[in-house]
């Protein structure tokens, strides 16, 4: 981790500022999935979103990419480079100029990401035609070049989605979103359900990838695979970012100081194991004040107020001995 | 005692995945089975809480040899067992409201009558409210639906609990909340656990001993 924590001078690849995303339902109601998120995001950096299932993560990913069911309203803004506000481009410059080849999305389950009825190299070679300007002839060649790089095994090629283990499926679907050269990498729980070395090797090279050129989004509830390789870390709860902070403050020393980030991490097994009491709140039934009071052990009644995102962390009662 | 001796078991005949493996698991033991992805420590766990009929090998269930799997055994030998698998939403009809997906067992066995004191006090344990009770999977999240696929596991109140990788898709809290709730029926009924995962840490601190894939005379299938 020796690339730098904080933006350089260059502008950011990613500017989201003020993200929000509710889905009109039924009867009027909605249902508020991301409320007012702020992060950027530069070049050689890795920020992990991380968050329990069902806080809205995985509806911030769809929204950076327009994939957003069409009764998804959004507000505020999520500025690519310079030039690209993602949450108003329309569908025609999505698909022609964004997907694949300046974000590069790997999936939270590549088994059900992949083609099912087509093999690993035919799919590769697709998207090599029609992201990169490679001839004709070196097609099939610059293929093998892309599987090589997410080291998806030759002899796999030819096989079919169904036939992969989960670890290989993971690699064709990293391979898949390396082949754009995307300045932007789009990772949505890209380590569920593969075992720990599994994990390890396939976060490593996501951060390998990232290099020094391109910035990496890992939304995932994997706080070890979190912390291997984030340089920032944000916590969301309830559709908004609590936390904001170095992952190596956050993780180490002076720790998390949003309540609910230090419970996220005391529930680690090699930790303290002890879960945090109840369970989040709907997100169609959100409290007016802060959403974690009802499970937080600091309320007071400051709580019935919703706190700002200050100095990196939203809370009445950010833990002020923390404070670095 | 559950006792797993000299398992073969696959999915294609001459084809196992697996050859010769034996388990035991001492009443109100914890043991955590550790091994890496696709080595077949889910199958062994099938055939221990025998739900897959192994090619070769006995399975002994406090000093009795099983004698047949899935719809085959014994109904008191099958309710000895409460299993809970690894993704919630393969494992719940997606038609019955979470109320009706806990009772199920229950009703299956003739114990309806049961219901409704059971099903609301073991969901309080788990800690679904009323208002949850009366969804349905597509309307709660993962860890809400794995809360209700524990609190079915235990309806019945078995003696052996079977978990083949429980909290794999679950975030730090809800996985630390639904071990403490297998922990507090164990310290209860004194049942035995079976707890099958790749999380080394996470077993390590939740079973009484683990037992790696490596260890237990498995020889390679093919």
């Amino acid at each position: 981790m020796t690339t730098s924590t904080f933006p350089g001078p260059s502008a950011p690849v990613l500017s989201v500022q003020g993200l929000s995303v509710r889905f009109r339902m039924r009867g009027g109601t909605f249902v508020r999935a991301v409320s007012d998120a702020h992060f950027e995001l530069a070049a050689g950096e890795c920020l992990a979103l991380v968050g329990e299932s069902g806080c809205g993560k995985s509806v911030l990913a769809s929204a950076l990419l327009g994939l957003l069911p069409g009764n998804a309203e959004t507000a505020g803004s999520a500025l690519l480079g310079d030039d690209i506000d993602l949450l108003r481009a329309d569908e025609r410059t999505l698909a022609r100029t964004v997907r694949g080849r300046r974000i590069g999305l790997v999936p939270q389950s590549p088994a059900a990401h992949l083609t099912p009825v087509r093999t690993v190299r035919s799919q590769l070679e697709e998207t090599v035609r029609e992201l990169t300007d490679t001839p004709k002839p070196g097609i099939r060649k610059a293929a093998v070049a892309a599987a090589e790089r997410a080291a998806f095994p030759d002899g796999h090629l030819d096989r079919y989605p169904h036939q992969l283990s989960g670890g290989l499926a993971q690699r064709a679907a990293t391979a898949l979103a390396l082949i754009g050269d995307a300045p932007l990498l789009l990772a949505d729980e890209p380590t569920t359900g593969l075992d720990r070395d599994l994990v390890e090797r396939t976060v490593d090279e996501l951060k390998r990838h990232t290099g020094e050129t391109r910035a990496l989004l890992m939304i995932t509830h994997d706080l070890a695979a979190a912390e291997r390789i984030a340089d920032r870390i944000a916590v969301m709860y309830a559709g908004r970012i609590v936390e904001h902070a170095d992952a190596r403050a956050f993780f180490g020393e002076p720790g998390p100081r949003h309540p609910y980030a230090r419970g996220l991490l005391d529930a680690l097994p090699e930790r303290e194991f002890t879960p945090i009491p109840g369970m989040p709140p709907e997100l169609a039934d959100l409290p007016a004040g802060c959403a974690f009071a009802p499970r937080c052990p600091t309320a007071t009644s400051a709580c019935a107020v919703l706190p700002p995102l200050d100095d990196g962390v939203a809370c009445h009662h950010a833990l002020e001995a923390q404070r670095a | 005692m559950l006792e797993l001796q000299d398992v073969t078991a696959g999915y294609e005949r001459r084809v196992p995945v697996f050859r010769d493996v034996s388990l035991t698991v001492a009443p109100g033991e914890a043991v955590g089975l550790l091994g890496p992805s696709g080595c077949g420590k889910s199958t062994l766990a099938r055939v221990g809480a025998l739900l897959h009929r192994p090619d070769a090998g006995r399975v002994v269930i406090d000093g009795e040899a099983a004698a047949g799997w899935r719809h085959r055994a014994p109904r008191a030998r099958r309710t000895a067992f409460g299993v809970v698998f690894q993704q919630p939403r393969l494992s719940a009809d997606p038609r019955l409201r979470l109320t009706d997906l806990i009772a199920e067992p229950l009703r299956a066995n003739g114990r309806g009558n049961e219901v409704t004191y059971n099903v609301r006090e073991l969901a309080e344990k788990v800690g679904l409210g009323p208002e949850l009770l009366g969804r349905r999977p597509h309307e709660v999240s993962d860890g809400q639906l794995q809360r209700a696929c524990l609190a079915r596991a235990l309806v019945l109140r078995p003696r052996w609990l079977v978990c083949d990788e429980m909290t794999a898709m679950l975030d730090a809290s809800t996985t630390a909340a639904l071990v403490a709730v297998v922990e507090e029926y164990r310290a209860e009924t004194g049942a035995g656990l079976l707890a099958v995962g790749h999380d080394r840490v996470l077993l390590q601190r939740w079973c009484d001993r683990t037992a790696e894939w490596s260890d237990l005379g498995a020889s390679p299938g093919k």
